[in-house]
């Protein structure tokens, strides 16, 4: 049996993933971010992304938007603004999203716009990716 | 006294008044166990977001942003979280109570934000300048609504609108009781380094701590937000349950008077026969 750490989502809303895997990559901010068991103690920023665990084997996706990891003794907790697993993802809404993002982003408007615009494309881009590879 | 017919149309209005406040009751519980619900999962966020930040606190680099620096304080700024609804018995007065108590009693200059449209209600007949207002969060507030309330009052705090942000809220303790509270939202108070394992910050403590400080206020705020809704579905069903139990004394003690009534009315006709036939005789 591969060593195993414990992975853990946790969103505001709740939390999402508590599971041992054997490896995580990450959105971190400078780029992905690979996890393997006993990790240095790291505290890093996320963007938003897929992450990719790997469970029994298997590789599974999640999504988030943004947030935090902390990694120590053996231990990573993700501190994400939302996640969601790749099969509670709701692909026909982030479509709708991200066509409401880029028509917002085609149509000139202020700065502000623009940079919600932007991430909400980003967040979704992320869910689609996280749901779509698993077909 | 009122006649029988009289008594009974009583009977039937508080009775069905009963009926309402009883499914009021009923409705209010099973908000009330939803509100618990995601009371509780925002739980484990927010404590690993304090430790994330006790942690950062012991990095060996010196912490300072805008949001943790005290100011000497002119502008105070009250955040007041009421419900959008009433017949929720004292939960929105006594908070309410409280906060117009606090603002007499401070001495600088105090503005308001609230949220829940009985707070602004209530403030909006008095001089108190309002700096921003949030009405119809719903039953289930979400992350997203907190968020927005955060990075308004972070803003605030941030032109120097606010030199000092409370939140007034009312805590949860059981359905039964619930407790008017105050917390000092910004300047957060600078964490506490508690010397512990070397950290690996990427991509540095500071740009960390400048995206982490922002949600610390959107988490907090979003507790108390949950805070009080649980609060205010527990009142509702306690003040919703004395309402049922005084409807029911009350028909109990109309039906008596209605029989009464009743009683008096036929023994008043057999009265009134026998005197008829006893006046023939």
């Amino acid at each position: 049996m591969a060593a195993t750490f414990s992975l853990r989502i946790v969103s505001p809303e709740g939390n999402v993933l508590k599971e041992n895997v054997e490896f995580v990559v990450l959105p971190g901010g400078l780029g992905e971010l690979g996890i393997l068991p006993n990790h240095a103690p790291l505290i890093a920023g996320l963007d938003v992304g897929v992450i990719r665990y790997t469970l029994n084997g298997k590789t599974n996706q999640a999504a988030i938007a943004g947030g935090f990891v902390e990694v120590v003794d053996n231990a990573a907790v993700v501190l994400a603004d939302s996640a969601e697993l790749a099969e509670q993802i709701d692909v026909k809404r982030a479509v709708e999203a991200k066509e409401r993002a880029l028509k917002r982003l085609g149509s000139r408007t202020n700065e502000i716009d623009l940079q919600r615009a932007e991430y909400a494309l980003r967040r979704a881009a992320a869910r689609l990716n996280a749901a779509g590879d698993k077909k | 006294m009122a006649g029988a017919q009289d008594i009974r149309r009583r009977i039937r209005s508080v009775r069905n008044m009963e009926q309402i406040t009883k499914a009021m009751k009923m409705v209010s519980a099973a908000k009330l166990r939803k509100a618990q619900l995601k009371l509780n999962a925002a739980r484990p966020y927010a404590s690993q977001l304090q430790g994330v930040l006790e942690r950062l606190a012991q990095a060996p680099v010196d912490i300072v942003h805008p949001l943790l620096k005290e100011r000497p304080v002119q502008k105070v700024v009250y955040v007041l979280i009421t419900s959008d609804r009433g017949l929720c018995g004292g939960y929105n007065a006594n908070l309410i109570r409280k906060t117009a108590g606090l603002i007499a009693e401070t001495p600088q200059e105090v503005k308001l934000v609230t949220v829940g449209r009985k707070g602004r209600d209530f403030f909006r007949r008095g001089k108190i300048e309002f700096l921003a207002e949030f009405v119809a969060l719903g039953d289930e507030p979400s992350y997203n609504q907190a968020k927005q309330i955060a990075q308004e009052v972070i803003r605030l705090y941030e032109q120097g609108e606010a030199d000092e942000v409370y939140l007034l809220y009312t805590e949860f303790v059981t359905a039964m009781t619930q407790r008017p509270t105050q917390v000092k939202l910004l300047p957060i108070k600078q964490p506490e380094g508690k010397q512990g394992k070397q950290y690996i910050f990427e991509p540095s403590p500071e740009a960390i701590l400048t995206t982490l400080l922002p949600k610390y206020v959107e988490t907090q705020i979003f507790r108390t937000i949950l805070e009080g809704k649980a609060s205010e579905q527990g009142a509702r069903m306690t003040a919703m349950s004395s309402a049922t139990d005084n409807a029911k004394d009350m028909i109990g003690r109309l039906s008596l008077a209605m029989n009464r009534a009743r009683q008096a009315a036929i023994t008043t006709e057999i009265s009134e026969i026998v005197s008829g036939a006893a006046a023939l005789e």
